[in-house]
């Protein structure tokens, strides 16, 4: 057993949280900063948090992730980090030449108070930001939120430096990304082009965290929103946010700034929530929905139609962020499946909210946790007390799935034991027919495992 | 390493390196790259802040004493006293493989932590801390709980050693706290000093059990990464030495308790360990061996040193035994292998001894190592261990405790009288001394201290080595260029490495690594082709 100690008997905590199911906000803050073409994120605190962002996103795509950071020393966690942020914004344009340097901050410098804003202003003042290159920051402190709270925040500093109005609309709508893969960034651009709607997606980590192997490393890949479509989302004529928790800020900052109206819609994983984002897509921008998206679809619902009784009343365990477990448990509804305990260890009352909602009808009874506390040992000790027949989550899942025997998709962040997440989307239609083909492999072959010889089933 | 052939001549590479700096960076990194000449005394700047917004290998103090020192024993609670972020990355990620005891305590998969909110920062984070204890209590019944700093804590001024002694006087079990705030020191490196002050002062001696045994021994900096420690521990089993502790791989805090009575300590990471292997001596009269069980020869040189430290007949025959069961299939595979690695080129930027370690794996199949250099170590891993004394303690090291150890009034015991250990050093062996790794590499050779991704890159475009070792913030960036690059971290969630069957290992992974086919499949044919200009089919 390798979580020998998680006891079937579940006691209240209220300080200690074992085996979490979150990150901090500064590594979000540098997932989102790579989705600019020609950035380099730049990490405000001491040079450790630095080294497990950079190692924890390099685990997850198997890619080259350039950022980097202030290295504090003690002396500066006594005087402010003004002195090595200056020193690194020049050390960095000399050196690495970016075209954009996003800072965030970390626990240490949003502890001793530095002033980010003030310092990325001095940098200007002294002459240390090149001509037509753009140093922006955001605060992150690894106490609030969670990294998905810091992929917010980067991506409303996005829009509060770049975006702009000069009074002329355009022809396009934006999209918020919200943090997902850079394949799900490539659908999402593939369906508003066979949708027909013109798009400035942001952030876009889709031919940035996904290179090709070609025998050169390209610091700046060709990937990423550019500093002029950002500029553009000014004039916009409206924006779709994707996913509350990861997209909403950004959408709000947008309006509030440059009077872009906006909408939030799911992340779109699974059938509900992309017919949803189909709609809405057409809707925002005047056109119809072209037959060979209704025909993508007519697809993915064959798969349920044909499969339908692999799926039924499937007890399911489901931890992550909320923008996608909202999604993929209404998908599971869908399925006629039960998603009947659900952690995320990002807060936010909206969440189990929602969940509920979604649940209402088929799971009432379901746990369901978020924020503090709501651990994975948690989500353990429910699975201990109510088994499951399938588990879906990030790479840590995978101690419980072999402690208790219960076939395993992993889905989320980080996923550092298996490759495709970033080539293959989970979004969009054809997104929800590769979640599907997961969920079925993994139980019919424990259902061709299990079964007794005389039952072995040669067609399924 | 000893060679037929020379290195490449280095001409010109510090000061391509150093031409895109602004020149007070460039003043500074120009100290921490040498081109080696083993002949001369060269001093080499390491162990020092590295400059703001490079791209540096290094992580933190804190990463160092909760992952690398105290994370791999399996029989104690590791509690992070901070935000989310630093326990969640040092879940797990670091591949100490370990067995769960005889009472089956084992907490590694396990990341506990006390994931402070900004209330703890704006009103201390105390109390909290407290009770996350009590309820570590309560669920898990540990007996033993560390506590470790993570940035902000130091800067609100939580106690946690008070807390600690507080809790530990309440549940009665050992309980004490690292004070390995991420900012401490420049690298990981004050976290490994932090790490082994607070286990010397905390635990070693907490058990004077006299365990049986003729030749006790402690493995110091081995962490058993890939099942490393596995290997060696099955040799010294063989060879009939009897282990008492490892630091820290496959590891319990029982086993620390216990190893002040051991006969010798054998260090494999200088860097990271030294200072407990210093305090024993001080303290109980335990010398220590400067070993190395990375590489074939290296492995049985040391187990050769060992035995003739100890001056047994018997456990000399023992140990030419073993030697002689396992050398063959080393010899065999060797002699596969070489034909297709011999003269290939190696550079290895890690840690702090795997880059002087590895350099002898790569010479057993012809391979040399053009360039190398540490993440954190400091100068008398390069120099060894005679440039001690001219080491000056800087602003950044000054706050790290050195703690004072005086003999042990009653547990000291001289292992071995002056006069045996002055007749083993005649014998030429070095008894509680580090050479370090610049004099055993080659001249011509450059070697870079805490290495930025800026000089990597310029290293492998002047040199095109056939394997660049590092870690994994590393990996893609040089295997994107066309190079293939192994982890010696992680190793890349292979190995083990170690011993005489992980040189094997190694030798096929080297074969593996270097040859590959697919290298040679980047280039899409079309590629190589002249651009086509007449246009054949016509829609
Ligand atoms: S929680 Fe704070 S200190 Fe820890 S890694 Fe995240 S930002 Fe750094
Ligand atoms: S906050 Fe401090 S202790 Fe935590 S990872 Fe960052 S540098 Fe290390």
């Amino acid at each position: 057993m390798l979580l020998r100690h998680t006891p079937v008997e579940i006691k209240e905590r209220k300080s200690l949280t074992v085996n979490p199911a979150k990150a901090c906000q500064p590594i979000g803050a540098m997932y989102a900063a790579l989705g600019i073409h020609g950035c380099l994120p730049h990490s405000h605190g001491s040079q450790g948090c630095c080294a497990y962002h950079r190692s924890t996103l390099t685990r997850h795509y198997k890619e080259p992730i350039m950022a980097a950071t202030s290295s504090f020393t003690e002396g500066s966690s006594v005087f402010g980090g003004q002195s090595n942020l200056l020193q690194a914004i020049n050390n960095i344009f000399t050196i690495y030449n970016p075209d954009i340097i996003a800072v965030h901050t970390t626990c240490l410098s949003e502890t001793i108070g530095d002033d980010v804003n003030q310092i990325c202003r001095k940098a200007k003042d002294d002459g240390k930001v090149p001509e037509g290159k753009y140093v922006i920051h955001t605060n992150t402190p690894g106490y609030v939120g969670s990294h998905i709270t810091g992929f917010s925040n980067m991506v409303k500093s996005m829009v509060k430096h770049f975006s702009e109005s000069t009074g002329e609309k355009k022809n396009q709508i934006n999209i918020i990304s919200g943090w997902v893969e850079p394949s799900d960034m490539r659908e999402i651009k593939k369906l508003a082009k066979n949708i027909g709607v013109k798009i400035v997606l942001f952030p876009d980590t889709s031919d940035v965290l996904d290179a090709p192997q070609r025998g050169k490393h390209s610091f700046y890949p060709k990937g990423g929103v550019t500093i002029p479509e950002l500029k553009s989302t000014g004039d916009s004529k409206f924006t779709l946010a994707l996913g509350r928790f990861a997209s909403e800020a950004p959408a709000k900052e947008l309006e509030k700034k440059c009077k872009v109206r906006y909408r939030v819609v799911d992340i779109p994983l699974g059938l509900s929530a992309t017919d949803r984002f189909v709609t809405a897509c057409s809707r925002a921008a005047g056109v119809n929905v072209p037959d060979s998206i209704t025909e993508e679809r007519g697809r993915l619902v064959d798969i349920i139609t044909d499969m339908q009784q692999y799926f039924y009343n499937k007890k399911v365990a489901l931890f992550g962020d909320p923008d996608h477990l909202i999604a993929l448990t209404e998908f599971l509804v869908d399925l006629d499946m039960k998603p009947i305990h659900i952690i995320s260890g990002t807060s936010g009352k909206q969440f189990e909210k929602r969940i509920r909602k979604i649940l209402e009808c088929k799971v009432p009874e379901a746990n369901v946790k978020n924020g503090a506390t709501a651990d994975m040992f948690l989500l353990h000790q429910w699975i201990k007390n109510e088994p499951v027949d399938l588990l879906i989550g990030n790479t840590y899942g995978k101690y419980i799935a072999r402690d208790e025997d219960i076939p395993f998709i992993r889905m989320g962040f980080p996923i550092l034991d298996r490759i495709g997440h970033s080539y293959f989307p989970t979004v969009g239609y054809t997104g929800g027919m590769r979640i599907l083909e997961k969920i079925l492999a993994a139980l019919m072959d424990r259902q061709d495992r299990d079964s007794l010889e005389e039952s072995f089933e040669l067609v399924m | 390493m000893k060679s037929d052939t020379k290195l490449p001549e280095p001409c010109g590479i510090q000061e391509d390196i150093l031409k895109k700096y602004p020149s007070k960076v460039a003043r500074k990194r120009s100290k921490s790259i040498v081109l080696n000449d083993p002949k001369t005394e060269q001093e080499i700047q390491a162990n020092i802040r590295t400059v703001p917004g490079i791209i540096t290998q290094r992580g933190c103090c804190y990463a160092g004493c909760k992952g690398v020192v105290l994370g791999p024993t399996r029989d104690i609670i590791n509690l992070t006293h901070g935000p989310i972020g630093c326990g969640f990355y040092s879940w797990a990620t670091r591949r100490n493989q370990t067995r769960p005891g005889p009472d089956g305590d084992n907490f590694m998969p396990y990341c506990f932590s006390t994931d402070m909110q900004d209330d703890n920062i704006v009103f201390g984070g105390e109390k909290k801390l407290r009770e996350a204890i009590q309820e570590a209590y309560d669920i898990f019944h540990p007996k033993m709980i560390g506590i470790f700093a993570t940035c902000p804590v130091g800067l609100i001024g939580d106690d946690i050693h008070a807390v600690a002694r507080e809790m530990k006087e309440k549940l009665g079990i050992n309980i004490f706290g690292f004070s390995c705030e991420g900012y401490k020191g420049v690298s990981q490196s004050a976290g490994h000093h932090i790490a082994n002050n607070q286990i010397f002062k905390h635990v070693v001696g907490l058990d004077d059990t006299v365990k049986e045994g003729k030749f006790k021994i402690n493995l110091l900096g081995e962490y058993n990464i890939g099942g490393d420690a596995f290997l060696i521990e099955d040799l010294f089993k063989r060879c009939g030495l009897t282990l008492i502790s490892t630091y820290s791989g496959n590891s319990s805090v029982d086993h620390f308790a216990n190893s002040h009575t051991a006969d010798l300590n054998l260090i494999m990471c200088h860097r990271s360990i030294n200072y407990v292997a210093k305090m024993m001596e001080k303290k109980f009269g335990i010398p220590w061996l400067k070993i190395n069980f990375i590489g074939a020869e290296a492995t049985a040189k040391s187990l050769r040193k060992i035995a003739q430290y100890f001056g047994d007949k018997e456990l000399i025959k023992q140990v030419e035994k073993v030697i002689g069961e396992e050398m063959p299939a080393v010899l065999e595979a060797r002699k596969d292998v070489e034909p297709r690695t011999r003269g290939k080129l190696a550079m290895i930027f890690v840690g702090g001894s795997r880059a002087h370690h590895y350099q002898y794996l790569f010479s057993e199949i012809g391979m040399k190592t053009v360039a190398a250099g540490y993440e954190f170590a400091h100068r008398d891993d390069y120099e060894g261990r005679k440039v001690l004394p001219q080491i000056k303690v800087d602003a950044d090291s000054r706050n790290i405790e050195e703690v004072v150890v005086e003999k042990d009034p009653k547990r000291y015991r001289l292992r071995k009288t002056e006069q045996e250990l002055d007749a083993l050093k005649k014998k030429g062996m070095e008894i509680s001394k580090y050479e370090g790794m610049m004099s055993e590499m080659e001249p011509n050779s450059v070697v870079i201290d805490d290495i930025s991704q800026y000089e990597t890159e310029k290293l492998i475009d002047k040199y095109k080595p056939a394997v660049f070792c590092a870690g994994i913030k590393e990996k893609y960036t040089v295997q994107k260029r066309g190079i293939p690059m192994k982890q010696l971290h992680s190793y890349d969630y292979g190995g083990p490495f170690a011993a005489f069957k992980g040189a094997i290992n190694f030798y096929r992974e080297m074969d593996r690594t270097v040859n590959t086919k697919v290298w040679r499949m980047i280039k899409a044919p079309w590629e190589n082709e002249p651009e086509i200009t007449a246009t054949f089919v016509v829609e």
